[in-house]
C-alpha cells in the first residue's frame, strides 16, 4: 500500500516517512450509523491484532469543550464554526492520529475534514475556502461513505435523540419546525457529499441495509484493504 | 462568503500593526479620541479578544498544547469572531472601526512559527481590507526597552519558546521577534502597509497618522452620539 500524503502542505515539523499506520475514515450523515459500525470494527479489528485508536470530531483536548460551549450560545457564525472546527481537527491530527500512526495503528476516524467542509459549505462558505483551509490534513488510506436516503434516516433519528439544534441546521432557519429544517438540512449535506464521492474517492456503502449487512460489507472491504 | 478585498461599506477601517513595545497601541488610542472629539462613531478591538474562544487560546496557552498550526486556526476563529462582531456591523452603520493588530500579525507570527505563507493567507481571505494599515516600524532593541518589566513580563507563546530557538527567554523573545519583523518587512510592498517611523516622537507619529486619516476620511459620515451626561442634565432642566 502506498505511504502517506498531504492534500497540500501539512503542519511543520511533519516526516511522512515516519508514518507506518493506516488511517481509515467512516463518514456520513448524522444517524446514518457510523458510530455503530466504529464500535463493531474497533474489536474486530484488534482481534486480527492491528493496535486500534478511535477517533472523532469535537473530541480533541484543545478545542473540544470551547466548541461545545460555543454551540449552546447559537451565536457562532459560519467562518468563526469552520475555523473553531479545523482548529480541533488540527489538534487532533498532529497529537492523536499522527502519533498512532508513526506508531503504526490503525486509525479509525468517526467522520473526517469531509463533514466538516460539506457543513461550512452549507452555511455559505467558499468551498474553495474551505478546501484550502483544510490542505494540511493527511489524505486518508480509504473513505468508507455511508449513504442512505433521508428517508431511512428520520427514523433512525426519532429512535436516538431526536432532533438536535445543530443537526437540524436550525441556526440556518431552512423550515417552520425542526422536522423541516432537518429534512432540508440533512438534504443539502447529502448533496456536498455525493458531489465529493469523486474529487476524493469515496467508496459508497449502501448503508440502508441492516447494521450486519453494513458490517460484513466493510469487513470484506477493510480486509482487502489491509492485506 | 466575501473574500478579502470585495467588501463596499460606507465606513472605514483603521487597523495599526507592529511589534509589542513599537506603541502602536499609544497611537490608536490617541486617534481613537482625536476621532471621537471630531463627531465621529468609532468602534475599537483588538488581537485576541472574542469571548467565544478566549477559554481555548487561554486554556492552549497556559498549558502549552499549542502546536504552530493549532496556534494559527485558534487566532483565525478568534479573528472571525471578531469580524462578525466588532468589524462590519460598525463599517456598514458606515461608522470608523479601529482594529490594534489584524489579519498581517497573524502573517508575520504564524509564518515565523514554519507556517506556509500561502495557506495562511487563504484562511484569512474573508477579512475585510482595511480603509489604511498603518506598521509601526521600530527595530528590536528600541521595542525591548519600552516593554517595562524584563525578562518577567516574556509570556511562552510571545517569545516563540515553543519553537526550541533557545532555552533562554529572552534570547528566544529576541530571536522570534526578528523573525516576525522579517515578515512585516514582507509585508509592506505586498499589502500597501503604511509605514511609520515609531522611533520618532509620540507626537510625530500622530501627526502623521491623523493627516493620512484626514485625507481618508472624506466623504465619511459624522454621527455624534449624545453622552448620558448630556441626557441626564435635560430630564433635570425638565423635571425643575
Amino acid at each position: 500500500m502506498a505511504g502517506f500524503e498531504f492534500y497540500g502542505e501539512g503542519p511543520p515539523g511533519v516526516d511522512l516517512e515516519e508514518l507506518t499506520g493506516k488511517l481509515i475514515v467512516l463518514e456520513g450523515t448524522d444517524g446514518v450509523g457510523r458510530s455503530t459500525q466504529i464500535a463493531l470494527l474497533k474489536p474486530w479489528l484488534e482481534n486480527h491484532g492491528h493496535a486500534v485508536l478511535v477517533t472523532g470530531m469535537t473530541r480533541s483536548a484543545l478545542a473540544g469543550d470551547g466548541i461545545k460551549r460555543a454551540k449552546e450560545g447559537h451565536t457562532l457564525s459560519g467562518s468563526t464554526m469552520s475555523l473553531f472546527y479545523a482548529t480541533d481537527f488540527a489538534d487532533r491530527l498532529e497529537n492523536e492520529m499522527i502519533p498512532a500512526l508513526r506508531a503504526g495503528f490503525v486509525v479509525l476516524t468517526d467522520r473526517y475534514i469531509y463533514t466538516l467542509m460539506a457543513r461550512s459549505i452549507v452555511r455559505g462558505a467558499d468551498p474553495d475556502w474551505i478546501r484550502k483551509v483544510y490542505a494540511f490534513a493527511l489524505r486518508p488510506h480509504v473513505v468508507y461513505y455511508l449513504r442512505t436516503q433521508i428517508e431511512h434516516l428520520i427514523p433512525r433519528v426519532l429512535h436516538s435523540t431526536g432532533f438536535d439544534f445543530w443537526e437540524s441546521g436550525a441556526d440556518l432557519r431552512l423550515g417552520e419546525t425542526m422536522y423541516d429544517s432537518f429534512v432540508e438540512y440533512q438534504t443539502r449535506l447529502l448533496k456536498q457529499f455525493d458531489a465529493m464521492t469523486e474529487p476524493f474517492n469515496f467508496e459508497v456503502i449502501d448503508a440502508s441495509k441492516s447494521i450486519e449487512q453494513v458490517f460484513e460489507d466493510l469487513q470484506a472491504r477493510i480486509t482487502r484493504h489491509l492485506e | 462568503m466575501k473574500m478579502y478585498g470585495e467588501h463596499k461599506f460606507q465606513g472605514r477601517l483603521f487597523i495599526a500593526e507592529g511589534i509589542d513595545g513599537s506603541g502602536k497601541s499609544t497611537q490608536l488610542a490617541l486617534l481613537q479620541k482625536w476621532l471621537d472629539s471630531e463627531g465621529y462613531t468609532v468602534f475599537f478591538s483588538e488581537w485576541n479578544s472574542s469571548l467565544l474562544v478566549k477559554d481555548t487560546t487561554q486554556r492552549g496557552k497556559k498549558k502549552r498544547m499549542l502546536t504552530p498550526m493549532t496556534f494559527s486556526l485558534i487566532h483565525a476563529t478568534d479573528f472571525a469572531d471578531r469580524t462578525d462582531h466588532a468589524i462590519i456591523p460598525p463599517l456598514k452603520a458606515g461608522a470608523i472601526a479601529l482594529a490594534d493588530r489584524y489579519i498581517y500579525t497573524a502573517f508575520a507570527r504564524d509564518v515565523a512559527r514554519g507556517v506556509n505563507p500561502q495557506w495562511v493567507r487563504g484562511l484569512y481571505s474573508f477579512a475585510v481590507k482595511p480603509t489604511l494599515a498603518f506598521y509601526f516600524r521600530v527595530p528590536l532593541e528600541t521595542a525591548m526597552k519600552r516593554i517595562v518589566g524584563g525578562r518577567d513580563s516574556l509570556k511562552f507563546y510571545e517569545a516563540g519558546m515553543d519553537l526550541g530557538l533557545s532555552d533562554d527567554i529572552e534570547e528566544s523573545f529576541k530571536l522570534f521577534q526578528g523573525r516576525i519583523i522579517a515578515e512585516y518587512e514582507k509585508m509592506v510592498d505586498e499589502f500597501g502597509l503604511v509605514v511609520i517611523d515609531a522611533t520618532q516622537s509620540i507626537k510625530q507619529q500622530q501627526a502623521q497618522m491623523r493627516n493620512l486619516v484626514t485625507q481618508a476620511l472624506r466623504g465619511a459620515k459624522k454621527m455624534p452620539v449624545r453622552r448620558w451626561l448630556d441626557l441626564s442634565s435635560t430630564v433635570k432642566g425638565r423635571r425643575a
